[in-house]
């Protein structure tokens, strides 16, 4: 693959703070290597911003292989940027040529308050899972891990569903908020599973409850947030969770507590 | 002080045993009024914290990251390790010990080592239980694969995401608990003190990262579970958060440091592309079960993978090691490939570089996918595509990732890989209980420097976090805590509170008031490029000793020259990342010593003057059969103590995988 070098203007979300508002800034970037990461290019305008004197652009990343899921750009209006099954930090310059403009935006929801400039707040996501989205056993509890044996379709399920690494970009993807493709991977991922089916009424009411409780909006099945996951989380697993739950709230599935 | 490992008596089989029979306990009312602090969330910390609060005990949980599921346990892909034998073929606790002491090159203590893998099968049956993922046959059984540094099947994996899979699990077991009220947690909230009272450690100052403000928090006992140091060599497969900050500051506070020079330098990386690198991505150990890593025979040749033809290709790891081949472990592995490339014979445009085939790999599967299918006389196409989708199946995400890096195909040309800084076998030195030489403080993961000797092998990370969280700490604080019942809660206006909140604030103003010229990232870089010459994968008297001074003056220079932009009370990465370098200097500083205290080669620590003839590590048992354990005593000063490591069951031998 040919290296090459490239200028490019940037419009970057800045914001102090969650009360203040918002504006976007416009950035000059100059001799950007073709071999960057998207990350990269933003550690030279970085560097170059502390050493005018200028405050940095703040943004969340952390493992930078694609992974841990705290990268969050919002770039030229996609989540994580134009390749598929992509984020943030594995999206690399090549995919721009001299003289491009690109804007960044943080993750724009309600339900996740911007904390400054491309960082957000995603602590809902959390409050959803201790709503219920584990398998209730306590350390110790467990038989031989081969004991029960799972039928390989349905662990292989299970475990595309358990892909999830919980970024929100669905959320940021999705006209109305939605966060239903992130519950209902955690939804499905347990369902799928033996292990999980004790569980499965209680904890699919509980999700559906906090995260409306937590302010996402609702699924209007435009298919945004399968198209922009990273991990390629499919749209089925929100069928399942509809599934699941209308089976859950028939069967008075919300009457006990954890 | 004396080291005293508080190894229990009796046969090794026997010791955990005795002990967790043994050991005290407290009852669920006192539990109640127990608090626990926890630092850190990745596989050692989640899984303490959950297991913690499950017994009732009162646990705070704080992590850098926005949610304790970003901990940096989740990067890791091949597996985790386990003596379940399920695959009968010849595995045992007692072989994973064996394994994992060899592996060490006998600079681990044998009862830690035993406990390891005596806890192992139980890991899986909990992790199970939570509901992870783990790959399946098609008869519903697990499945399992080989690692580097063994001759069994004991690796237990959920495709290249085992890391993320066993820390959902952990995590999900941490917010069962949060919601239940035995658990609560803080994010983005980074240690910048232990609070010392009475010769104990009694809670933590800690630095609320979005506000600024700096907080106080209790408890009768800290643990740090906050991981490894490799990111003091700038470039590393570490995430960019990870950090020395909780474990620097514990040892200055009196826990000694156990053996850091010991990094661990994993030889399948993507090679570096350029000055703008922030990060070194790992490529699976597991993709060397299939991959052959091999040079051209000739030096310096240009010709492109597929050019050369086979008897040109020199396969060197399977030259001089033919009975593990490309499965020796990682310090041996990447040893190699730094001979070759200073040799003259490295590929790629850096020439810091070896080549990862997968094409033979492609044709073995594609002629088993043919007999299975019962296609007779495929054509070579056929094979090739067949080949090419069980390759896919198995390290599909892998191949991915490195095309999405390199914007090269590996299932077309072979991957270019190096050797990068992965994982530190030092740490904070702990004794059997993981508790350090501060009472009340204990360490687990990564963060001690426990149970991996010299050199780690590959899917036993992911073994001993767990292990310390699920199975160890609950009996060991416990024992400990028995004794702490009558402690009623310190209030946080104690003077010692106040005191190390002074520290840490007059600390930070210091840092904020030096409005220099030179960014973070910039020191940052500097100190990992000496790091890396002259502590890196070869170290030899002269250049430790250069080390050791131009560390010095660069830890002068940061503290008179470093521009940190923004406010203190504010949203602020370039103060947080600066609080975490102004520590690696001054651990770089302390590797370097025990590097060079250290003469001899062991594990990842690989001293040029001590090689045998044909270039393998050579250990000097009579003199270093010792753990260094370092003792904070200011400013460039330390001092060190030994533990003498003690063989009754594994004799030493010089390692072999020929």
């Amino acid at each position: 693959m040919e290296h090459y070098h490239m200028n490019l203007t940037l419009k970057v979300w800045k914001q102090k703070n969650k009360n203040e508002r918002g504006r976007f800034e416009t950035y000059q970037v100059k001799n950007i290597s073709s071999e960057m990461s998207f990350l990269e290019m933003f550690d030279v305008l970085n560097e170059q911003l502390i050493a005018e004197g200028k405050e940095p652009i703040a943004f969340d990343h952390d493992c930078r292989e694609g992974i841990c899921g705290m990268c969050s750009m919002y770039i030229n209006g996609r989540a994580h940027g134009p390749w598929h099954h992509t984020t943030t930090c594995q999206l690399h310059m090549r995919e721009y040529k001299d003289g491009d403009t690109i804007v960044v935006e943080p993750w724009r929801a309600n339900a996740f308050p911007v904390i400054k400039d491309l960082v957000v707040d995603r602590q809902s996501f959390d409050r959803i899972i201790q709503a219920g989205g584990y398998i209730s056993v306590n350390t110790g509890n467990a038989v031989d891990a081969n004991a029960l044996p799972i039928e390989k379709h349905a662990a292989d399920e299970s475990f595309a569903s358990a892909a999830c690494i919980g970024c929100g970009a669905c959320v940021a993807a999705c006209p109305n908020a939605s966060a239903m493709l992130f519950v209902s991977a955690k939804v499905s991922h347990l369902a799928l599973l033996p292990q999980g089916d004790p569980e499965r009424k209680i904890r699919v009411v509980n999700m559906i409850e906090q995260m409306d409780k937590e302010g996402f909006g609702s699924c209007t099945n435009i298919g945004a947030c399968e198209a922009e996951c990273p991990k390629g989380i499919s749209i089925e697993n929100i069928a399942r969770l509809n599934r699941e739950y209308l089976g859950a709230v028939l069967d008075g599935g919300s009457q006990n507590a954890i | 002080m004396a080291l005293n490992s508080k190894i229990p008596a009796g046969a090794l089989e026997e010791k955990w045993e005795k002990y967790k029979s043994t050991c005290k306990l407290v009852n669920p009312a006192n539990k109640r009024q127990l608090e626990v602090i926890v630092i850190g969330t990745g596989l050692a910390g989640a899984s303490a914290a959950a297991s913690l609060g499950e017994l009732g005990y009162k646990v705070k949980t704080f992590c850098f990251q926005d949610s304790p599921r970003r901990a940096h346990s989740i990067a890791a892909q091949g597996g985790i390790n386990a003596a379940k034998n399920y695959q009968n073929d010849g595995d045992s606790t007692y072989r994973l010990f064996y394994d994992t002491v060899k592996g060490g090159d006998y600079r681990a203590r044998e009862a830690n080592v035993y406990r390891l893998a005596s806890v192992s099968a139980n890991i899986i049956d909990q992790c199970v239980a939570q509901g992870v993922p783990f790959a399946r046959e098609y008869g519903g059984l697990l499945s399992n694969r080989s690692f580097g540094g063994t001759q069994v099947q004991r690796t237990f994996y959920a495709a290249g995401q085992t890391g993320q899979q066993l820390l959902i699990g952990a995590y999900q077991a941490l917010e069962r608990q949060v919601a239940l009220g035995n658990v609560t947690q803080y994010s983005r909230h980074e240690m910048l003190d232990i609070v010392m009272i009475d010769g104990k450690a009694r809670g933590v100052i800690v630095r609320n990262l979005v506000t600024g403000e700096l907080e106080r928090h209790f408890g009768h006992a800290v643990l740090l579970c906050s991981g490894g140091y490799g990111n003091v060599f700038y470039l590393s497969t570490n995430a960019m958060g990870s950090n020395v900050t909780a474990a620097w500051k514990a040892h200055k506070k009196g826990a000694f440091f156990g053996n850091p020079c010991f990094t661990q330098i994993h030889p399948t990386c993507i090679p570096v592309s350029g000055d703008h690198q922030s990060k070194l991505t790992l490529m699976s150990e597991s993709l060397r079960n299939d991959g052959r890593i091999w040079v051209p025979k000739k030096q310096g040749d240009n010709r492109k993978p597929n050019d050369i033809p086979e008897e040109e290709r020199d396969y060197y790891l399977e030259r001089r090691y033919p009975a593990f081949g490309n499965l020796v472990p990682r310090d041996v592995a990447s040893r190699a490939a730094k001979e070759r490339c200073d040799a003259g014979y490295g590929v790629g445009a850096s020439k810091q570089a070896v080549y990862l085939d997968y094409a033979s790999a492609i044709q073995r599967y594609g002629k088993i996918e043919v007999n299975k299918q019962g296609l007779g006389n495929a054509d070579a196409a056929t094979i090739t595509k067949l080949g090419k989708e069980v390759v896919k199946e198995k390290y599909g995400n892998l191949f991915e990732m490195y095309e999405k890096i390199t914007g090269e195909n590996p299932y077309e040309v072979p991957m270019r890989i190096y050797p990068a800084v992965h994982y530190t076998m030092g740490g904070l030195w702990v004794d059997y209980e993981l508790q350090t030489t501060v009472p009340g403080l204990y360490a687990l993961g990564e963060a001690n420097f426990s149970d991996h000797g010299a050199n780690r092998l590959g899917a036993s990370a992911l073994m001993q976090g767990l292990a310390d969280g699920y199975f160890v700490i609950p009996y060991t604080l416990g024992n400990n805590l028995a004794d702490d019942i009558r402690t009623k809660a310190i209030p946080t206006d104690h003077p010692a509170f106040a005191a190390a909140e002074k520290e840490v604030s007059d600390r930070i103003n210091k840092l904020m008031s030096i409005k220099g010229t030179e960014s973070v990232e910039s020191f940052h870089k500097r100190l990992g490029k000496i790091m890396w010459d002259k502590c890196g994968m070869a170290r030899n008297e002269k250049g430790l000793k250069e080390a050791i001074e131009e560390i010095r003056a660069l830890r002068k220079e940061f503290w008179s020259n470093v521009r940190i932009p923004g406010e203190v009370n504010e949203y602020n990465p370039e103060l947080d990342k600066a609080n975490r370098v102004a520590d690696f200097i001054e651990l770089g500083e302390l590797m370097c010593m025990d590097a060079l205290n250290r003469n001899e080669s062991c594990g990842g620590h690989f001293r040029e003057e001590y090689q045998t003839e044909d270039g393998e590590a050579e250990r000097v048992d009579d003199k270093y059969m010792y753990v260094a354990a370092w003792e904070y005593k200011g400013e460039s000063q330390f001092e060190m103590h030994k533990e003498d490591l003690i063989y009754d069951v594994v004799h030493p031998t010089q390692r072999s995988y020929k």
